[in-house]
């Protein structure tokens, strides 16, 4: 029977007052009664509207009857047509603003909220694979005898290389750090994507009979020309990321205390400084704590201070909450761990004590003015606004510029007055024959899912001018 | 993983480690360093300077100081054994071009990663002189790679015991005097660069100086060896590690530097312990 009248089922979250002492992942995901009664609430309108906002295509109405049916199995084989991290995106999707913002039954209740949660049932779906089901079988393709380079096993490079092995190519990711996934590993926390996971995942790009190289950064360690002259390569992807930190040029932002969000993330993240009994990477220890910014990655940084032990965490962000450009969960989740909004809000200064140690910084309060370029309402300062608030650690995440390492050593490849590459928007390709671009590095920041799209479409340019080869 | 084919002690604390790295090898370029990381999960990634390459036999070779309980962990590595992971060559190569005469100033460790730049630079066509300083003999390193370069190398020693008993900073203004100095490089502990960057102001000689500030990634991701450059914010591991040293802001640069003093003094002073080191040595 059909429930797309009943309201939306409610996914169980960590308790605030617990999780903030913990590491542990927040949403613990439905259960399978829940995940089958929401599955039930799905329209299958013959339009599928849901499909057009999803970056990858997935059929969601097809998984999500089969979800319904309780043939889970076959809903996921469903999923995996089209997405290779169900897992993942389930997770940090910004489903709102994609499939879930395109769905009947949200537009019916009149609320987004009341969309069939079709991120949650996803997430459910492929975890119960993973730990239910054999370990997928690697298909057998014909071999096609062409090599693909991919650089950077981010979203991007990952999703770009398993459609590539399941074409028949042989696929060799470089990753420059010690760890494969890129933001997945080095940025998104483990409360929000636990690393087990991020591995298990990846383990089934390995199965696909994708070869990984660490500590490969392509651009110092091998040129693309040395993949392509030297290497043999046919074709190379590269998925690099945005990977330089922006910072506001504003007075005393290189004061001890002041680090990029990417930063903190890395250092708690990658590099575990959580858990003091292993790591020897130190961090920042801070009671009250400033984040420059409101996005995804602002989110992670304030969250994970608040876990770090700070007392209080404030958001610092120049425009209103309907722009907080934050997946809309991250912001609840956010706000029911004591995060503070300081909205319309601009930083001007940073202060500091005679160590030149950070003790707090000077803001401006901001009102809404007519919309910008990016269609959201320009923030307009308020003259002789200026106030104080005191922290001892600023974290800045104001968004990422793109790394010049690949262009400064690849002239070949046309890039736009940020840095970006430019890109042939049906194939993905460069200004370089056979080079082949996607992800944040042609994107500027955008979303794991975004990055994902890129990678599978630039797949299929890849694949067409190796055919044509 | 990268191979450890050759290792000599040089002094109590210094290592100096030939590991097999073909492509950093093939890529390297004076100036350049490298990132290491020891395959644990809660391991720190630590930047090493490259002191020479060996591209016939795909090679690097690293000179290090025991500064703490990564290099500790690192120096008791042999002959042989592997290091899980080496990231490299990172950073912008210095630049090598025909300048004319140009004094490099390496102090202790500074004077490994300097050889691979006076090299090159001699080759360029440029007239090298080089000063060579530390605190006591035995902490002098490359001394004959360096000699090669310039056999009439200028040795300081804070204690005297080889060499002028005297600052680099002392033969570096004599040279500056003679008004024959074009240009000057130095490598070194923080504080000599900063010393010698105040040396050659006043003669408006340019100076450059190689930086090593803190790092976690080493490929412009995290934004942590950032310093002041004149009036704009730079990133050592992607912009630098040269650069201008009448730009450099010093006392925020030190002042960064000392961010986790304390957790670092408390590591060091533990992995001692635990490694059952004796203090000041490896």
């Amino acid at each position: 029977m059909n429930r797309a009248k009943e309201k939306t089922e409610i996914m169980k979250n960590q308790d605030p007052e617990q999780r903030i002492h913990n590491m542990s992942e927040v949403a613990l995901g439905f259960t399978k009664e829940q995940a089958v009664r929401e599955a039930a609430r799905c329209l299958n309108c013959k339009t599928k509207p849901c499909v057009s906002g999803c970056p990858v295509g997935i059929d969601i109405p097809a998984f999500l009857s089969y979800v319904a049916e309780e043939e889970f199995d076959k809903a996921a084989d469903k999923i995996a047509e089209s997405s290779l991290f169900p897992r993942i995106c389930g997770r940090v999707c910004p489903q709102e603003k994609q499939c879930q913002k395109e769905c009947t039954v949200g537009k019916m209740h009149k609320s987004v909220d009341e969309a069939v949660a079709i991120g949650r049932v996803e997430r459910f779906v492929a975890d119960y694979q993973s730990e239910h089901s054999k370990t997928p079988v690697k298909p057998s393709v014909k071999k096609t005898g062409k090599k693909v380079a991919i650089v950077g096993s981010g979203p991007a490079g990952a999703s770009c290389a398993a459609d590539l092995a399941k074409m028949g190519h042989e696929v060799h990711i470089f990753e420059a750090f010690h760890k494969l996934g890129g933001v997945l590993t080095y940025g998104i926390p483990e409360f929000r994507l636990p690393k087990e996971i991020v591995k298990k995942e990846f383990e089934k790009l390995a199965s696909l009979g994708v070869q990984m190289h660490l500590d490969t950064l392509v651009g110092r360690t091998r040129t693309i020309k040395q993949l392509m002259e030297e290497d043999g390569f046919d074709a190379v992807f590269i998925g690099s990321g945005a990977g330089l930190p922006n910072f506001m040029n504003i007075k005393g932002e290189n004061a001890v205390g002041v680090l990029s969000a990417n930063e903190y993330l890395s250092r708690i993240n990658l590099m575990k400084a959580y858990d003091s009994s292993i790591s020897r990477t130190p961090y920042p220890k801070a009671e009250r704590v400033a984040v420059f910014g409101a996005g995804n990655v602002a989110m992670d940084a304030a969250r994970t201070a608040r876990r770090m032990g700070a007392k209080s965490v404030a958001i610092i962000y120049r425009r209103g909450e309907e722009e907080v450009p934050a997946r809309k969960e991250e912001v609840e989740h956010a706000k029911e761990e004591g995060i503070e909004f300081m909205l319309l809000n601009a930083p001007k200064e940073i202060l500091t004590d005679e160590k030149g140690r950070v003790k707090g910084v000077v803001l401006l309060s901001c009102k809404l003015g007519e919309p910008d370029a990016s269609g959201r309402r320009r923030p307009e300062i308020i003259p002789g606004s200026e106030h104080i608030y005191d922290c001892d650690l600023v974290l800045v995440s104001i968004g990422n510029a793109s790394n010049p390492l690949i262009s400064m050593t690849t002239k070949e490849i046309e890039v736009n007055k940020r840095g970006n590459f430019i890109v042939n928007p049906d194939t993905l390709e460069t200004s370089m024959k056979g080079v082949f671009a996607g992800g944040d590095i042609v994107l500027g920041a955008a979303t794991v899912i975004l990055a994902m799209g890129q990678g599978r479409k630039a797949a299929k340019g890849i694949n067409d001018y190796l055919n044509s080869k | 993983m990268n191979k450890i084919v050759s290792k000599k002690q040089l002094s109590d604390e210094v290592f100096k480690f030939v590991i097999e790295a073909r492509d950093i090898a093939e890529n390297a370029e004076p100036g350049q360093f490298l990132v290491v990381h020891q395959g644990g999960e809660g391991d720190e990634r630590i930047p090493l300077t490259i002191a020479d390459k060996d591209v016939t036999h795909g090679t690097v070779t690293l000179v290090f100081q025991t500064v703490g309980e990564s290099t500790h962990r690192l120096a008791k590595l042999n002959c042989g054994d592997y290091i899980a992971h080496v990231l490299g060559p990172l950073g912008t190569p210095s630049e090598i071009e025909k300048f004319g005469h140009v004094v490099c100033v390496g102090g202790g460790i500074g004077l490994a990663p300097l050889y691979p730049i006076a090299k090159a630079l001699k080759e360029a066509g440029n007239k090298v002189t080089i000063i060579a300083g530390a605190r006591r003999k035995d902490l002098l390193v490359m001394m004959e790679e360096n000699s090669s370069v310039d056999p009439d190398i200028i040795i300081c020693t804070d204690d005297g015991s080889i060499g002028r008993k005297a600052l680099v900073t002392e033969p570096l203004k004599e040279l500056c005097e003679t008004g024959s100095v074009d240009r000057v490089i130095a490598i070194g502990p923080p504080i000599m660069m900063k010393f010698c960057s105040k040396t050659t102001e006043p003669f408006k000689i340019p100076t450059v100086v190689s930086l090593n500030t803190l790092m976690v990634d080493g490929t412009g991701m995290c934004g942590c060896c950032r310093v002041s450059i004149g009036d704009k914010t730079k990133f050592v591991c992607v912009d630098g590690p040269d650069f201008d040293a009448h730009l450099v802001d010093w006392d925020n640069m030190f002042a960064r530097m000392g961010t986790y003093k304390e957790y670092e003094t408390e590591h060091h002073h533990k992995c001692h312990i635990d490694l059952h080191i004796e203090e000041g040595k490896a």
